[in-house]
């Protein structure tokens, strides 16, 4: 049943794509729109009652509709496939002859097809509101929509992948797709080249996948994933195919630092495109590393998630620094998505290291502390992302700059921006924080192993997480703050209006949702993930739910614990309370009065203090993290008419890594175009020369 | 009964911190030669702006009034979570110590927000170095409770106080650095000089004062008491792990009487050393703010490292 609930969710995808694809032709929309009205309406309409217009929202409402259809069934599919605990494996007639694509659905992959599913569907009611304003001619919407949908084909295709071949066909889908997706508001020297960079990393990363099965395919002789479970590497290949799939998942996944495309590709794609490349689409290159390491590669060795513990939290604090000193709405959500994905790594880390010393027992909590964030951040990130695109659409500004007082012009989506701000800064009582609250008891168990090194060094990591929390707080009170309270910093912003279209409130209105229930029931979903811990792992947690479902107790119930219904309770009980209390001494009306102004007179709103100058304080005491570019200009003109100030900051790695390399090869390639003289006899000597090689090779 | 005090012990809680706040002042008066005002000047206060009639910015929205009402919310929550007067009460487990400082933080992010509702250059400016001191302390809050917790096993603050009233009086080198990150993390949480000055109100010294600026009648008092909770939870808190002697660990009255008298002598001792080091030391710059928690932090990682080195094994 789940697997069926799988496919029908591939082929309702894959149909929405077809017709997007097919409606490219103008002649073919309107014969489908016509047999669409005949068979509902029972009547012949006329084509010429048939506007392009109408045409083209019924086409979107239809090839939304099935995305909603396909990410309904991923998430009862995937569910199903969670809570029965059940392997179901088939095979399709596809591929090569003599290899057929091998399906297989399990509890891991069930939790991330509910993952994708959760975020395909509410992408896909956000998003026939948001692509009404693509003006059709410069930005198709054929082309969009085929591409979304191909693009959750891909996801899903990876997830249910059982062969390397199938996988890397998927896994490729997804990569390509996205490139079109990324490059689809091209008429932007700068967006073309993010895509490029995005399509040149993703090909690095792919190459690095499909070397990684490589070495498994060597042992076993086959690209079938059942026959690399059963056969153990040597620790050096094992090694070598672990080091190879980190990098290629990594890549795609956003690990510092391999991450320079992800705050480049994703702001500049439509913005339901850009919750799924976030919230989704980062969580399958997870997904592409659990299974490779956990499930295909076996035996796991501590060194790995050492490794994998200090990308992650390298990721995480450069991630979140970075993302604060962002002015662009969605470049900062790129960059805590970075941060965000090294908190799950840290997870993921720290299981390791706990699996490779022989402690499988606390490698549970590693894990499920990973997948329970990989949860919460795919629903907030797609919340704040969704969010993101109303403001963008409302008001056309993505700088923080010129944005203020939305709380006032968009009261809806001010509430749903404020659960997911509290959720993504890890507050209690909502998601954000259950998960980071695991994290933390994991790496608190660090005192059970033996290594001095990994005792000590855990707790600093851990340190690193709580100021990433601080500094993610403080990121998105910015976020809240510049762009929801305060004063308009300009006139467009002023006039914004709410979101009209009902899929626009709807659509982040679930995700928010979802962050509080994810929130106040922890217990729930650890139940619900640990089948995939004893998948993986081979053991569950029984120790997290002994004290009933009420209260989330990882180790013993004397060691931690958490209940977030009572913290809740706790709140609204004393919330209740204290408004009595306060109502009952004083009841007199606010009397409403202009703030203080020093007595200097009006304020105006550019008196405000701006997004660049809260992040003030963290650029200077983390100097050296940036490469701060400050530009002033026309300070010393007297009388001083204008100072025109402009700041950018730029990822150091950049300068550091990428550029490096780059001249690296322009060097190689000067060095090979000695080679090419240009000259007919040069290049018959080396014909000449091969040849008699050649010769010698073959005699020899 | 166990609930009844549970329910008990944090209005006792939240009703004595302004006694403390006023103790400090007192204490802080004496010191600097200055006549003090009455202990319950601060109740005073807060009966005196609970009565006035609120005035609000303009365009203010309905966040800003919302605020007050979380930022005291979760310091009461918070103040039910942390053993006072009794370890074992039944809200002791509903959050670990983690989840207490998610509570502090959660009052703080509304607090930071509040801030820049109104949109006036010293709300933002208080914010934004309200939230950078957050990120600096916090990594350096929970270095210290991380040398507790891997100690005791634990993040549990009643198994935690257990285990140190189990162990006895041993001298722990690790304890004594993370006492000392801990008050150097408790001075600029609570806004208390050298990192911030409550008493100012000189526009370009104020950190927590410029976030509140706005805000009066009952939505200030509501702050000025979360403030002063606050800082009882802090002084609480160091007291009773690192030196819960007297804490009643059954729930008879003879056991709850001395439990009183023992944290009231803990606060006591604990608002004269505040008072001094008030005194002591003149208020620092903002930006030699980094160096103080950078300081903190680095006393927390050598307790952490002492007890790997000297207490394990």
């Amino acid at each position: 049943m789940s697997l069926f609930l799988a496919y029908l969710s591939i082929i309702c995808s894959f149909l929405s794509g077809v017709l997007a694809l097919l409606s490219a032709n103008k002649h073919w929309l309107k014969i489908f729109m016509n047999r669409i009205h005949m068979y509902t309406s029972g009547t012949s309409v006329a084509m010429a009652c048939l506007t392009e217009h109408t045409n083209q929202i019924q086409l979107h409402r239809i090839v939304f509709g099935l995305l909603i259809l396909s990410g309904g069934s991923a998430i009862f599919g995937g569910l199903l496939a969670l809570l029965s605990g059940q392997i179901l494996v088939d095979q399709l007639p596809f591929g090569l002859p003599w290899m057929t694509w091998h399906i297989r659905l399990d509890s891991l992959s069930g939790f991330f097809l509910v993952v994708v599913g959760l975020g395909v569907l509410a992408a896909s009611i956000y998003a026939p509101g948001y692509v009404r304003e693509y003006n059709n001619d410069r930005h198709p919407f054929w082309l969009l929509g085929a591409c979304t949908s191909f693009f959750i084909v891909g996801m899903e295709g990876v997830l249910l992948a059982n062969d390397a071949f199938f996988f890397v066909i998927a896994w490729e889908i997804m990569s390509v797709s996205s490139y079109f997706l990324v490059a689809f508001q091209h008429d932007h020297a700068a967006n073309r080249r993010a895509a490029f960079l995005y399509l040149l990393m993703a090909v690095i990363g792919g190459v690095s996948i499909i070397l990684g099965f490589g070495v498994l395919a060597k042992f076993t002789h086959t690209f079938d994933f059942d026959s690399f479970r059963t056969t153990l590497l040597t620790p050096f290949w094992g090694t070598v195919a672990f080091l190879l799939g980190l990098l290629g998942f990594g890549m795609k996944a956003g690990l510092v630092p391999v991450h320079a495309w992800l705050p480049e590709a994703h702001p500049v794609a439509p913005s339901h495109i850009s919750a799924l490349m976030s919230g989704v689409m980062l969580k399958v290159a997870i997904y592409g590393l659990i299974r490779f390491s956990f499930d295909l590669l076996g035996d796991i060795h501590w060194q790995w998630g050492f490794l994998v513990l200090i990308l992650g939290t390298l990721s995480a604090v450069s991630g979140i620094l970075y993302a604060l000193q962002q002015n662009h709405i969605k470049r900062l959500l790129a960059y805590s998505s970075i941060e965000n994905i090294g908190v799950i790594a840290m997870g993921i880390g720290l299981s390791m290291i706990f699996l490779g010393k022989g402690h499988s027992e606390l490698a549970v909590i590693g894990l499920l502390a990973a997948l329970y964030h990989v949860l919460n951040h795919s629903v907030f990130k797609n919340l704040l992302f969704l969010i993101a695109g109303s403001i963008l659409h409302q008001t056309h500004e993505s700088n923080f700059e010129h944005m203020g007082g939305l709380i006032r012009r968009m009261p809806k989506t001010a509430v749903l921006a404020l659960i997911g701000s509290v959720a993504i800064s890890a507050l209690p009582p909502l998601n954000g924080f259950v998960s980071e609250w695991l994290t933390f008891q994991a790496a608190l168990q660090a005192s059970s192993l033996e290594s001095a090194l990994l005792r000590s060094l855990i707790p600093v990591t851990a340190a690193v997480l709580a100021f990433t929390g601080a500094t993610a707080a403080a990121t998105f009170a910015k976020f809240y703050g510049i762009a929801f309270l305060g004063q308009p910093r300009s006139k467009h912003v002023a006039h914004a209006r709410e979101v009209t279209s009902p899929g626009m409130l709807l659509g982040p209105a679930i995700l928010a949702v979802l962050c509080i229930l994810l929130g106040i029931f922890p217990t729930l979903v650890v139940r619900m993930i640990e089948p995939i811990a004893q998948l993986l792992v081979g053991r569950t947690l029984p120790s997290a739910s002994e004290e009933g479902w009420l209260w989330l107790t990882p180790g013993a119930s004397s060691v931690a614990s958490y209940s977030a219904l009572y913290v809740l309770l706790g709140l609204s009980l004393a919330g209740w309370a204290i408004q009595k209390f306060v109502r009952r001494i004083s009841d007199s009306p606010v009397r409403r009065e202009s703030p203080w102004d020093c007595g200097f007179g009006e304020l105006d709103t550019t008196m405000q203090y701006t997004s660049t100058a809260f992040s003030q304080p963290f650029r200077r005491i983390f100097q050296p993290f940036f490469e701060c570019d400050t530009h002033i200009e026309n300070a010393k003109t007297s009388p001083m008419v204008a100072v025109h100030y402009q700041l950018t900051i730029s990822d150091r790695s950049w300068k550091s890594l990428y550029l490096p390399i780059e001249h690296g090869i322009e060097a190689l390639a000067r060095w090979v175009a000695y080679l090419q003289a240009g000259n007919i006899r040069t290049y018959l000597a080396y014909s000449f020369l091969t040849l008699l090689l050649l010769l010698g090779v073959v005699s020899g | 009964m166990n609930f009844f005090i549970a329910l008990i012990e944090p209005i006792v809680f939240i009703l004595s911190a302004p006694l403390f706040a006023g103790w400090v002042k007192m204490m802080k008066c004496h010191l600097q030669n200055r006549r003090a005002p009455s202990l319950l000047q601060p109740y005073r206060e807060l009966a005196k702006l609970f009565h006035k009639r609120p005035v609000l910015a303009e365009h203010a929205s309905w966040l800003f009034e919302l605020a007050p009402y979380i930022v005291f919310v979760a310091g009461v929550l918070a103040a039910a979570v942390v053993p006072f007067i009794a370890v074992h009460l039944p809200t002791a487990s509903i959050a670990d110590v983690i989840a207490l400082t998610g509570f502090l933080a959660l009052a703080r992010f509304f607090l930071i927000l509040a801030g820049m509702d109104v949109g006036t250059a010293f709300g933002g400016m208080g914010s934004s170095r309200e939230a950078m001191i957050a990120s600096l302390s916090e990594p350096a809050l929970l270095m210290a409770v991380f040398v507790l917790a891997m100690s005791a096993d634990t993040t549990n603050l009643a198994s935690a106080i257990d285990y140190v009233l189990d162990s006895g009086l041993v001298l722990r080198p690790s304890f004594l650095f993370a006492l000392a990150g801990m008050a150097l993390v408790a001075v600029a949480e609570t806004g208390r000089v050298p990192v911030d000055n409550p008493a100012t109100h000189l526009e370009l010294t104020m950190i927590h004062e410029a976030m509140v600026l706005e805000y009066s009648g009952r939505y200030l008092a509501l702050i000025e008491w979360a403030g002063q909770i606050r800082l009882m939870l802090y002084s609480v808190l160091i007291a009773n792990i690192f030196a819960p002697w007297g804490i009643a660990e059954t729930l008879t009255p003879i056991a709850l009487f001395i439990g009183s008298v023992s944290i009231l002598v803990k606060l006591m001792f604990i608002g004269v050393a505040l008072a001094v080091a008030e005194t002591l030391f003149a208020k620092m710059r903002v930006f030699r703010v980094q160096d103080f928690l950078g300081f903190a932090y680095l006393l927390s990682l050598l307790g952490m490292l002492s007890h790997i080195i000297l207490e394990v094994g």
